[in-house]
């Protein structure tokens, strides 16, 4: 397998085409300078400028095997989807990135994952340092029991950043960001839980940029909107892969399909294949993702 | 029948019927708690009675009952007897009497009738013979005695008050400051140093105070040599009483009055009584030591157990790893509710007065012992008894709180970079803000009504000061203090003039919850503020 480039897929607005480009079509793409050579993950699609870089990563609850042998390459500033059926892993893969897993009991992580070549399983690596630099939106929105504008301010004050002009900007520049801003100006002070679910969900992820992360996590981020509160936040993601690396969990294969260029499969704890979302939907070069993608299982 | 049970109607008929129990008998007892304590504040006429044999009677109509018959015939008429405050307790030697309804041959409400409640020996009712000024008789006759007892009670009051206010404030502010020397002396004596210049010094002050002492003593002796005016009364069954105006509270004719003079003779006794000092053995005046020592102590206590409770479940829920000891821990807590007061009681007295204060006295006040200050039953020492008594509350109410917080705000929270100690500070402390004020309100309501630990560790019957004052260090925890709670006990049960003092009783009971009614209101307007702040839908 060749080395190949990572390439952001035009297609914000609709679906994929039924019948996408022939195999080989990244051969159509130039490769940027700058070029870094990897250890290959074996069996997975690598890819140029990778913002996290996956390998040999194990992850067992107790005696419980919850992810076995992963490794891929994130590239930055791209949307990457793990797809799957429920309990493959695909959250817990996720939650190792910003190390949320840590917190529960009897957690053993082996392999090593490097986000912007810094390794955080490092010990010397304050784990504070590395939520900062890796946002998290969740699965079911949780805004903080505050106003609207201090849920923003969150983070930034958790850093230490004082000074109510500076603080107002970061509000109204996450705020914008996540398009929110219009919404909700004339109301920065009623609680956010007066919000709407979508709207409390965009919230999170204006809290969540607020802190001006490299990578943002998301859990699932569209479960439980409505499919206009979705769209908004598909609209987004694609609005936000300029700035942030994007990995998304998600149940939704048309969603998958829609907002992510990468796609990873997992199936039962493993990495079954990792492509070109175009490449995975169109032509999977593995039968189980096929059949997944197809519905015949999952 | 099978198809009835089914429809689960039985369930809300039974359940409704519960509650409407429950309520019905809250309300009743609120109902006799509210006539009884504010039917006692009304003038009620005085009744001037008759008797078969000649004898007369005067006084207020307390009571009414029908005499029990055990061999009566079926079909006898009922017999009543009614129960007369006749006071003048100085005169006949009791204040109450049982008269038969049916020896009653007159029964009239004359409407010079007065009635005079006095500093000492309790009401006196009669008719005024005389108002004299020294041996100088200034007004004769029960119309213009009434006239002249107008004129000159006002100005005797306003002097009364200024006896007691010599008496109180001047002469006790002095006596204060010469003990506070006389313990500094001694403090110097014990150190050996006798002679030395402070203690030259000292008594260069005790002296100063002395003179200033005996000025005040001076100023009270005048005060009290102005006229002294006398009220010459004549009850009925020939006897008569010479009564110095300075021991008048308050006279009035109740038959002579109106429904506005008897409404605001009506509040003004009211007042009296939430604002006043108790008299003649808690039986009369007012229960003010009690209202601030019941607040006071609830505030101690609050401020105690809120940092403790909160804390405690903190880490009980965000820190300890969830096991087997800690459910024992946890069951422990809960049961630790169940324990009765009175136990909690006798640790306050093993454990906070003597080894805690006796300590304290030892390191600190060693100048006063043997006379114990800290070693001793003290508003603070009760006040921590029943923090520990209501801690367990507050530990639940908070825990469950903590338990009601979606993990993903905290998740949030960590994932934004925030510390876990950020993360409680910052996101669950006010989330969980209002289950903590549910348990503190839980604990305040408890420890108001509580009275078997407090008898033991600081409650007294009649409290000489109140815990507050002007001298310093002016919040005095180490003081004995006065409680709603226990002045119902003693005045009710424990008071040699049972009859006189049942409306206290009630009037008492009536204050003590709506002490706790305002207690809980505040607590649950505040809780309900950080509720509607959060939009908290949950919890």
């Amino acid at each position: 397998m060749g080395t190949r480039v990572g390439m952001a897929v035009e297609n914000q607005t609709g679906d994929l085409p039924i019948t996408g480009p022939p195999k080989g079509h990244e051969g159509q793409m130039a490769a940027p300078s700058g070029l870094r050579m990897q250890d290959q993950p074996v069996g997975a699609r690598t890819v140029v400028d990778p913002m996290i870089e996956i390998r040999k990563l194990s992850l067992k609850y107790g005696a419980k095997v919850a992810l076995e042998d992963i490794s891929l390459d994130v590239p930055k500033h791209q949307v990457t989807a793990f797809i799957g059926p429920s309990g493959c892993g695909k959250s817990t893969l996720l939650r190792c990135l910003n190390r949320l897993n840590d917190l529960i009991d009897g957690v053993t992580i082996t392999g090593t994952i490097r986000i912007g070549g810094t390794d955080i399983n490092d010990p010397s690596l304050e784990i504070t340092e590395l939520r900062k630099r890796v946002g998290m939106v969740f699965q079911k929105s949780n805004p903080f029991p505050k106003s609207i504008y201090e849920n923003v301010a969150y983070g930034p004050r958790i850093q230490g950043l004082q000074g109510h002009s500076t603080m107002d900007e970061i509000v109204e520049r996450s705020l914008r960001s996540a398009a929110l801003w219009d919404e909700v100006r004339d109301r920065l002070q009623e609680s956010a839980l007066s919000l709407s679910g979508g709207q409390q969900q965009r919230l999170c992820i204006a809290r969540a940029i607020a802190v001006e992360p490299e990578v943002l996590l998301m859990d699932e981020p569209c479960s439980a909107l409505d499919p206009i509160a979705t769209a908004k936040i598909e609209e987004l993601i694609a609005q936000l892969k300029k700035q942030y690396t994007i990995v998304i969990v998600t149940h939704n294969m048309q969603q998958a399909a829609r907002v992510s260029d990468y796609t990873a499969f997992l199936y039962l704890g493993a990495l079954v294949e990792y492509d070109l979302t175009k490449q995975i939907f169109v032509n999977p070069s593995k039968k189980q993702t096929e059949d997944y993608i197809t519905g015949r299982f999952g | 029948m099978k198809r009835f049970w089914k429809s689960g109607d039985p369930f809300i008929w039974l359940s409704g019927g519960a509650l409407a129990f429950s309520l019905v008998m809250v309300a009743g007892l609120v109902i006799l708690v509210l006539v009884n304590g504010l039917g006692s504040f009304w003038p009620s006429p005085i009744a001037r009675l008759t008797l078969a044999g000649g004898k007369e009677l005067m006084g207020q109509v307390a009571h009414r009952e029908k005499i029990p018959q055990p061999g009566a015939p079926p079909g006898a008429s009922e017999r009543y007897r009614i129960q007369v405050r006749v006071g003048n307790r100085d005169l006949y030697g009791a204040d109450f009497v049982w008269v038969e309804e049916v020896s009653i041959v007159r029964r009239d409400f004359p409407a010079e009738a007065v009635l005079i409640e006095r500093q000492e020996w309790g009401n006196l009712y009669g008719f005024i013979k005389e108002v004299r000024d020294g041996d100088r008789v200034v007004a004769r006759g029960p119309v213009d005695g009434w006239k002249g007892l107008q004129a000159s009670l006002p100005g005797t009051t306003s002097t009364s008050k200024d006896i007691r206010r010599v008496e109180k404030k001047d002469i006790g502010a002095i006596n204060y400051a010469q003990e506070q020397i006389r313990l500094r002396m001694k403090k110097l004596g014990m150190r050996a140093r006798e002679v030395s210049p402070e203690m030259a010094q000292l008594q260069q002050e005790l002296e100063t105070l002395a003179a200033m002492y005996r000025v005040q003593e001076a100023r009270l002796a005048d005060l009290k040599k102005t006229p002294r005016e006398l009220l010459v009364v004549s009850a009925v069954g020939e006897k008569e009483k010479e009564l110095p105006l300075s021991q008048i509270v308050r006279a009035y004719q109740p038959n002579a009055m109106g429904l506005w003079a008897k409404s605001g003779l009506y509040l003004s006794k009211i007042w009296e009584f939430v604002a006043g000092e108790p008299r003649e053995s808690n039986t009369e005046g007012g229960v003010f030591p009690a209202i601030f020592g019941t607040v006071m102590m609830v505030f101690i206590m609050s401020l105690f157990v809120s940092p403790l409770g909160v804390l405690a479940a903190f880490y009980l829920r965000e820190y300890a790893k969830q096991g087997a000891f800690v459910s024992t821990v946890r069951i422990a807590v809960n049961n630790l509710a169940g324990v009765p007061s009175i136990v909690f009681g006798v640790f306050g007295v093993g454990f906070f007065i003597y080894l805690v204060g006796g300590s304290i006295d030892r390191l600190f006040y060693p100048e006063v012992l043997p006379t114990p200050t800290f070693g001793t039953g003290g508003i603070l020492w009760a006040s921590l008894t029943l923090a520990l008594l209501t801690v367990p509350v507050v530990i639940v109410a908070t825990e469950e709180g903590l338990a009601a917080i979606p993990g993903g705000m905290r998740e949030a929270s960590l994932a934004l970079g925030a510390t876990k100690f950020e993360t409680t500070w910052r996101v669950v402390l006010p989330a969980v803000m209002p289950s903590i004020l549910t348990g503190l309100i839980l604990a305040m309501a408890r420890a108001a009504g509580e009275v078997a630990p407090l008898m033991i560790t600081g409650v007294v019957k009649l409290a000489p000061s109140l815990p507050i004052d002007g001298f310093w260090p002016f919040l005095h925890l180490e003081r004995k203090f006065m409680h709603l709670g226990f002045h119902i006990y003693d005045v009710g049960f424990q008071s040699p003039n049972v009859d006189a003092a049942r409306p206290m009783v009630y009037a008492t009971a009536l204050l003590l919850l709506l002490v706790v009614l305002v207690l809980n209101l505040t607590a649950i307007l505040l809780r309900n503020r950080l509720r509607k702040k959060y939009a908290m839908a949950i919890m």
